[in-house]
């Protein structure tokens, strides 16, 4: 097995997970109704979750450091997000419509993953499979319900939502370094067909909505590589400073 | 040293979020393996992969593992065997029910619809003119319910 090809796999999705899980939970007291503050809370709980796991998958076959020093003692330069995820979390239509589009890109790639070569990533894809209808169910809900059945200002603003968010969603899909050893090894299905499934998936879900699925193809590349927004540092400044005080206590 | 002499000592070991219910009854022990009257192996599977209590639970397992005398007790925590909640024994729904949270429904993993949210019956009044409120609730395995019968507003436990 291609463990660098791995490695390089499991750090660009397990940074979205980790840096999209700290940008939700900055929602927790702040959501706009109780059950939003709640749901966004979750959603950051469950995607900590799968950001730990694939973590722990690197360290047990790629040799990895452990999970909470991959999670917390690399700067922004070693990181493998894409811009998308950076983001801040800015009015609440921004952080739904970024919940939407990553999560239906979350479901296309660990639906894939499933049938991966690498037992353990397939093992986990089946685990996480069940989680992430929840997420795409309250993510559509709410595109649905701002989108087609509320009023001019909601649908107005989701769809702007959307136009910001786009060249960033389309980043998610920057290829890696190893994209073609990923996919002859059958770890995964490469970025240009998770892609293709998500545009399809996003255009159906959308389509209750009334929402115009944006048109432009422009991609805001650069995460995969390590360049980042200027937003990334100080959030992982934030997200690490307790646990750069002293990496060595016993939580 | 059986396997059901383990199973007995895990009856004892509670979820440390919904305590009316065993680690055993929530079905998140996959395996028991007696190796021998000191030497026994069992793997368990968390219910969300973030669940925050699984930690917990390992090392009570452990204890009680320990407890019957075991010196060698290893305890793997795994998703070789995923959770879902068709794995709730009857007894684990029981305990659900009693600490007022809904049992999920059974179903079928391939083609679970969320609409099975919907009219879950209500464990106060047992009415099924319910409504779903939200998919999240206090933990990351509950959701949030209203009744129209009895007013009430509960929480399920979602079917996964």
């Amino acid at each position: 097995m291609n463990t660098a090809a791995l490695a390089d796999l499991c750090y660009r999705m397990a940074d979205d997970e980790l840096v999209l899980a700290h940008r939700h939970s900055e929602w927790t007291g702040l959501g706009p109704i109780l059950e939003e503050d709640i749901a966004f809370s979750s959603i950051a709980q469950d995607k900590l979750g799968h950001a730990q796991a694939l973590y722990a998958i690197m360290h047990e076959l790629c040799g990895e450091p452990e999970p909470d020093t991959a999670a917390f003692m690399r700067n922004a330069e070693h990181m493998r997000c894409s811009h998308f995820v950076e983001l801040p979390i800015g009015e609440y239509d921004f952080s739904l419509v970024r919940h939407f589009l990553f999560d239906v890109a979350e479901y296309v790639r660990w639906t894939a993953l499933s049938q991966s070569s690498v037992e353990p990533l397939a093992k986990l894809a089946r685990k996480i499979h069940g989680e992430l209808k929840y997420h795409l169910y309250h993510a559509q809900t709410w595109m649905v319900q701002l989108g087609a059945k509320g009023n001019e200002e909601s649908h107005a603003r989701m769809q702007s939502a959307l136009r910001e968010a786009w060249p960033y969603a389309l980043g998610m899909f920057e290829p890696g370094n190893h994209e073609q050893a990923l996919i002859d090894e059958g770890i995964c299905i490469g970025e240009a067909a998770t892609q293709e499934r998500w545009l399809a998936m996003v255009a159906e879900l959308l389509a209750p909505s009334t929402l115009d699925v944006p048109s432009t193809a422009d991609a805001q590349f650069g995460g995969r590589k390590g360049y980042h927004t200027d937003h990334l540092q100080p959030m992982l400044d934030e997200m690490t400073e307790v646990y750069r005080l002293d990496p060595s206590a016993e939580w | 040293m059986t396997n059901n002499d383990v199973i007995e000592a895990l009856l004892s070991v509670r979820d440390p979020e919904i305590p009316t219910i065993s680690v055993y009854d929530m079905g998140i022990i996959t395996n028991v393996d007696v190796r021998s009257d000191d030497d026994v192996h069992v793997t368990m599977t968390p219910t969300f992969v973030g669940c925050p209590a699984i930690d917990v639970m390992r090392s009570d397992v452990e204890a009680a593992v320990r407890a019957l005398g075991v010196t060698h007790v290893t305890v793997d925590v795994n998703f070789d065997e995923p959770w879902t909640t068709n794995r709730l024994t009857e007894a684990g729904r029981a305990a659900l029910l009693k600490h007022g949270l809904a049992p999920p429904e059974q179903f079928d993993t391939l083609t679970l619809k969320l609409d099975v949210l919907n009219n879950v019956a209500c464990p106060y009044c047992g009415s099924r003119d319910t409504d779903l409120k939200s998919p999240f609730g206090p933990t990351l395995c509950r959701s949030l319910h209203y009744c129209n019968a009895c007013l009430q507003a509960f929480e399920g436990f979602k079917p996964v």
